[in-house]
């Protein structure tokens, strides 16, 4: 039987989470190198049609359980859901996204299997020889890289980060088997009931921005954050943090840019009195450009930086701004 | 209520550095502390114990020097610290972790039963997140993850009410104890130590299990030899190149901002 490659479709409401369609294009190449096939599992409550678009996004085969106990993401049927199908297919390799569903659901699912798990995952792949998948993640805050295998035991297992791999190419004439499966679980049995939702007023798109205007602890103080939202605003894209400007309270958590953090990958990202320390470096240094202000030449962040200009933001940021709405200004008129 | 809590002590990461020759860690003069997410695990046990009555215990794993955080514990309210310490249990990975902390949460619960078990959402020198799903998979209890908030609702039924992080909001989720939680910053603030307690903690010597006393582990399960992952290699990142680097003083404030405009333009921002 060809070595299996399985990819874990997150969904919320029939929406999926891009990071499984990124897993899914990647698992095609690893499947390409193992001689094997790319599947995905998809699980929830009426989506046949996340079934559907995993075809299109490469999926050589869909396992799918459908069932209301699934309506919404819980740890316990979720898990159970993905043990059953791993015990009875035995896949090789078992990819999920480190999105907090991810990181819930596969500690859970390597522990009953008995197998390993590598978190945070940002590279994946094949040893030529021992055609076992070399998983590598930052470590000790991002200092070093790990690669780490998982040589005797299977499904070997890894959560990855958003967008760490390109989002593949949709093809919806792609055709490929759907396999319906039973959860065989009654919402009796399941302990956890979840009886409200508190939806959050904005969401955060961190790690899909094309733009990101980032601030570290040169800003000085919180204000500083308001020309950061303004100019961020005026290009379509999102503010960003550095740990230092969140640890000093002047922005929350979820801006925050970094190991401990978002991976992003904008076309371009602005780091402004950002040092560039190793911890903020590895969730940024992908961005197609990096432009970076900052009154220390030595500053770390300038030896990544595409453009580095050695000088006070509060001296470029206002005429920015300026310069930008005119800009638009005409770009309308 | 019966709680167990299961803190990690941890180099203080923001002070780590690397030889950049050999590229190894220097531990050197790296102090260590309680995993941070911990400390407000053992918060909730605290403010639990305050509200309710509670008896807490408090585990650990690691080498004897992290004995000082169940010192810490203490000052907390712990009421039994244990320290499962043994050179088998060396090198583990999360799998081999979670088997050696629940099969002596399993040991300590015959005395009696826990109602809740709590444990920080990662360790912050691995940032891993997969102990504490791997110890609720391995009792059987249900797991509840990035929690913000606890609240007990019916202390007979032991109902209680857990706020759960996700990405797009708040879940409100509803379980009959036992359950276990791993705790978010939110969870709940240290408290002051009352005095008698930081004298207590002093003067503790916690309890050390090994891998034979009093739990005859399966060897093959422990430490290196039960961890099914491995360390391939080890290496510095690699810088991308860096590009121009212009003083602001020497090109004006104005040329700036043209730089910036131009790239925004040329990659299609404006
Ligand atoms: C385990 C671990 C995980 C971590 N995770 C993250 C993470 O996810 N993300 C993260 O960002 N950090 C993380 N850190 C922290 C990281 O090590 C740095 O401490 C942090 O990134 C520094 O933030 P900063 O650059 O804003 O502050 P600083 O290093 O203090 O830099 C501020 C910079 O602003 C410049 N500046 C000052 N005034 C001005 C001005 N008027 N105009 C222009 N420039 C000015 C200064 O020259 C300086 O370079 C982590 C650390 C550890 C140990
Ligand atoms: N060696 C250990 N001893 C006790 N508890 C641990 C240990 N390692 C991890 N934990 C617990 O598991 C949580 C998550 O750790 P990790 O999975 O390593 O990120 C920590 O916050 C602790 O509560």
């Amino acid at each position: 039987m060809k070595p299996l490659v399985w990819v874990f479709v997150e969904q919320e409401e029939g929406k999926v989470h891009p990071v499984s369609w990124e897993l899914l294009g990647k698992a095609g190449e690893l499947a390409q190198e193992l001689d094997g096939v790319a599947e995905a599992l998809v699980l929830g409550h009426q989506v046949e049609s996340v079934a559907r678009e995993a075809i299109s996004y490469g999926a050589d085969k869909v396992y799918l359980i459908d069932d209301p106990v699934l309506q919404y993401y819980r740890n316990e049927p979720y898990a159970q859901g993905v043990i059953n199908l791993c015990k009875k297919y035995k896949p090789e390799i078992l990819l999920l996204g480190a999105t907090p569903v991810g990181r819930d659901l596969a500690g859970s699912i390597a522990t009953s299997l008995e197998t390993g798990l590598t978190a945070d995952v940002t590279g994946l792949e094949i040893d030529p020889k021992s055609k076992n998948l070399i998983m590598t993640r930052p470590a000790f805050g991002g200092n070093i890289m790990a690669s780490i295998i998982c040589p005797n035991h299977r499904p070997q297992m890894s959560t990855v980060r958003p967008r760490t791999f390109p989002l593949p190419t949709k093809d919806p004439s792609r055709q490929a088997e759907i396999i319906r499966e039973e959860l065989g679980l009654r919402e009796e049995e399941i302990r956890v009931k979840r009886v409200d939702f508190i939806p959050k007023d904005k969401v955060v798109n961190l790690e899909y921005a094309e733009v990101i205007v980032a601030g570290g602890r040169g800003l000085g103080k919180a204000q500083g954050f308001s020309l950061l939202k303004e100019l961020a605003q005026l290009l379509g894209g999102e503010v960003g943090a550095s740990r230092a400007a969140v640890d000093a309270g002047w922005i929350d958590y979820e801006y925050q840019v970094g190991q401990t953090g978002k991976t992003v990958r904008p076309k371009v990202y602005l780091a402004l009195g950002i040092s560039g320390a190793i911890q903020h470096r590895v969730g940024m240094q992908n961005a197609d450009f990096i432009i970076a202000v900052n009154t220390d030449p030595k500053a770390p962040i300038f030896r990544i930086a595409d453009l580095g200009l050695v000088g006070d933001l509060y001296q470029i940021l206002p005429p920015l701004i300026e310069a930008i709405k005119k800009e638009r200004g005409h770009g309308k008129a | 209520m019966n709680i167990l809590v299961s803190i990690k002590q941890v180099p203080d990461t923001t002070n780590i550095r690397i030889n950049p020759e050999t590229g190894t860690l220097v531990r050197e003069g790296v102090p260590s502390i309680v995993n941070p997410y911990d400390v407000h695990a053992l918060a909730l046990a605290s403010l639990l114990k305050r509200l309710y009555g509670a008896h807490i215990t408090v585990i650990t794993m690691g080498p004897p020097q992290a004995e000082e955080a169940l010192k810490e514990a203490v000052e907390f309210g712990a009421d039994r610290v244990i320290l499962l310490s043994d050179r088998k249990f060396a090198g583990a990975d999360t799998l081999a972790t979670s088997y050696t902390l629940a099969e002596a949460i399993k040991y300590l619960a015959q005395e009696a039963p826990f109602d809740l078990f709590l444990f920080g959402k990662q360790a912050i020198d691995g940032d891993t997140a997969q102990v504490g799903p791997g110890v609720a998979r391995r009792l059987g209890v249900p797991l509840i993850t990035y929690a913000v908030k606890l609240e007990i609702i019916d202390q007979e039924k032991k109902e209680v009410i857990v706020h759960r992080k996700t990405a797009s909001g708040v879940e409100v989720l509803k379980v009959t104890l036992p359950v276990l939680i791993t705790c978010d910053k939110e969870i709940a603030d240290p408290p002051f130590s009352p005095l008698p307690e930081l004298i207590k903690a002093a003067q503790t010597k916690p309890e050390i299990f090994n891998a034979q006393r009093p739990i005859p582990y399966k060897r093959e399960k422990l430490g290196l030899k039960g961890s099914p992952t491995r360390v391939h290699r080890v290496y510095t990142p690699q810088l991308k190149s860096a590009g121009d680097i212009l003083f602001v003083s020497e090109i004006g404030v104005s040329e700036a901002v043209e730089k910036i405009i131009a790239v925004l333009k040329d990659r299609g921002i404006l």
